[in-house]
């Protein structure tokens, strides 16, 4: 074994922030669906505590013994609005019981209180959707997610009204609390159902009954691989490198996650090779673009970089691991990026810009502080313009905005650990009113003729 | 099952015995050394077998780690997958 092969590896951990970012349980709940809400819940309660007892003991043993830090333990969960449909009653209490689950086995997140409506709403799906700024701000640990769009069905512009409303009410509910409860709810288009990260996870019903997903990070890693790389090489070097070191961290995750799913006894789903930032210096998917290059991310030439890197991530990534999966790319959510703090906070950074980014990139406009007046129209309609994004493109795009109540443009919310904080960003104010209000639907998108 | 000890430090007479004297204390076998002195920093990284039982090995490793801690030294006892799984095709 090559000695500078190992003193590499020692240094991305202890310098680069590199960790394996989460090890995420997926769960299916469809055989706890019952009729009687609280013997769902019971049920659920009881599959979950079995099921994940032993996720956050078997991760910190693989962390110590390996010598990688697993930052998270997460459970994902089939969308509660089939149970919802089923049982009938108030979906909070589906949330209580998942909030209580979760902290019982340990884990940081539990993601799935969710519903898929990209074509149209039942009763149930409208009565989870309703229930959900109660259902976050009286739960700590318990993330939702509503799947609005997608390229095969078009935009639920229905869903998409109610859930600038659903945002807006997330926010209100939890104004004493760093508006926290907008920051558990992602609004998508194209959700994935393998997907390990939070807040926008759940256990897609074609899944197996449970599965181990691994989320790796590491933008510190690629960070310093592009700065050794130097300024005089051409982009497709650059690529190059990005490349290789996605590879190797993917590798990481893979094994990791192999070993995980065979020490609990579950098959093993996917590795997602995100690079996941955080608000730690060194860690930030913002300072990879401007190490390519660029003064300042957000300015012009951000929306390139970016593209070639989230490119680069997932082809050394699709090397390493032969079921690569979730949503895969660069994440880039303003307030988990101290580059992009800084960069959305000088003024450079914007939610257009941002917006473009979301087209080349694997997910959308993610943890964006906007003015706490903002209407609730105002925000169905970024959604919108989010879905169709992704609608068109054939990608998973989503919206994680946190209206913050009582706050103004440039003061800063604070949501602390992972989450990070960030500066109101400026939202133009005119009216999409009527638009939004029109409902119905925006048809899937034709599939050949593409230009 | 083998594992790779890395030790970086700050050069000084000793660091090698040190390292070595705490694996033998615990009855772990060394199988190969290689260290380096760069710019006054010293740089060693040891293959080692150990232990089977997992609790004696997690064991040793804080142990190790926390020594090496006390002599200003960093040490990281990682299994060697890992270094096959990032670095190998």
């Amino acid at each position: 074994m090559r000695s500078d092969y190992i003193l590499e590896t020692v240094r991305m951990i202890d310098e680069e922030c590199l960790d394996i970012r989460t090890i995420t349980m997926g769960i299916s709940l469809l055989d706890c669906a019952d009729a009687d809400i609280d013997r769902s819940c019971e049920k659920i309660y009881k599959k979950i505590t079995e099921k994940a007892k032993n996720l956050v003991k078997t991760a910190h043993d693989i962390s110590r013994e390996y010598g990688i830090p697993i930052i998270n333990q997460r459970i994902s969960v089939t969308p509660i609005s089939l149970l919802v449909s089923v049982s009938g009653g108030d979906p909070v209490k589906y949330a209580k019981t998942l909030d209580q689950a979760a902290k019982d086995v340990g884990v940081n997140f539990i993601g799935g209180f969710s519903a898929l409506v990209q074509k149209g709403m039942t009763p149930g799906d409208r009565a989870l959707i309703e229930s959900i700024p109660e259902a976050l701000a009286c739960t700590d640990i318990v993330c939702s997610s509503v799947n609005v769009g997608s390229t095969k069905a078009g935009i639920n512009m229905d869903a998409v009204a109610l859930m600038g409303k659903i945002v807006k009410q997330c926010s209100e509910l939890t104004k004493d609390n760093g508006c926290f409860g907008a920051s558990k709810l992602v609004v998508f288009c194209n959700a994935v159902e393998d997907n390990p990260f939070m807040a926008g996870a759940f256990h897609g019903i074609t899944e197996a009954d449970t599965v181990i997903h691994v989320g790796v990070s590491g933008p510190g890693v690629v960070r310093q691989a592009v700065r050794e790389a130097g300024a005089d090489k051409p982009m497709n070097e650059i690529a190059e490198v990005i490349k290789k070191t996605a590879f190797k961290v993917t590798r990481m995750g893979q094994l990791v996650g192999s070993l995980a799913a065979e020490r609990l006894h579950v098959p093993f789903g996917i590795v997602d090779l995100s690079l996941a930032p955080t608000p730690a210096v060194g860690d930030s998917v913002a300072r990879i673009l401007e190490e390519i290059g660029l003064e300042t991310c957000g300015g012009p030439g951000t929306t390139a970089c970016l593209a070639m890197l989230n490119d680069a991530v997932k082809k050394g990534g699709v090397m390493a691991s032969s079921s690569v999966g979730g949503l895969s790319g660069a994440f880039i959510p303003v307030s988990e990026d101290e580059g992009m703090i800084a960069a959305a906070a000088s003024g450079v950074l914007t939610i257009e810009k941002l917006e473009a980014m979301t087209a080349v990139c694997s997910v959308g406009l993610d943890m964006i502080i906007i003015p706490g007046d903002t209407s609730e129209e105002t925000i169905a309609a970024i959604i919108a313009d989010e879905a169709a994004i992704g609608m068109i493109n054939n990608k998973t795009t989503a919206c994680r905005l946190i209206p913050a109540i009582g706050k103004e443009i440039g003061e800063t919310l604070n949501f602390g650990g992972l989450l990070g904080y960030g500066p109101v960003m400026p939202v133009k104010n005119v009216k999409p009113d009527v638009m939004v209000h029109r409902g119905g639907r925006i048809p899937s998108p034709i599939h050949s003729l593409k230009n | 099952m083998r594992a790779v000890i890395s030790v970086i430090g700050k050069d000084r007479p000793g660091i090698l015995a040190f390292a070595a004297n705490e694996c033998a204390r615990r009855g772990i076998n060394i199988e190969d050394v290689t260290q380096k002195v760069l710019e006054d920093i010293f740089t060693m990284i040891m293959i080692v077998t150990i232990p089977e039982d997992k609790h004696e090995y997690h064991v040793f490793q804080r142990e190790l780690e926390k020594a090496g801690e006390a002599q200003g030294l960093k040490i990281h006892v990682m299994h060697e997958d890992i270094f096959n799984a990032m670095h190998r095709i």
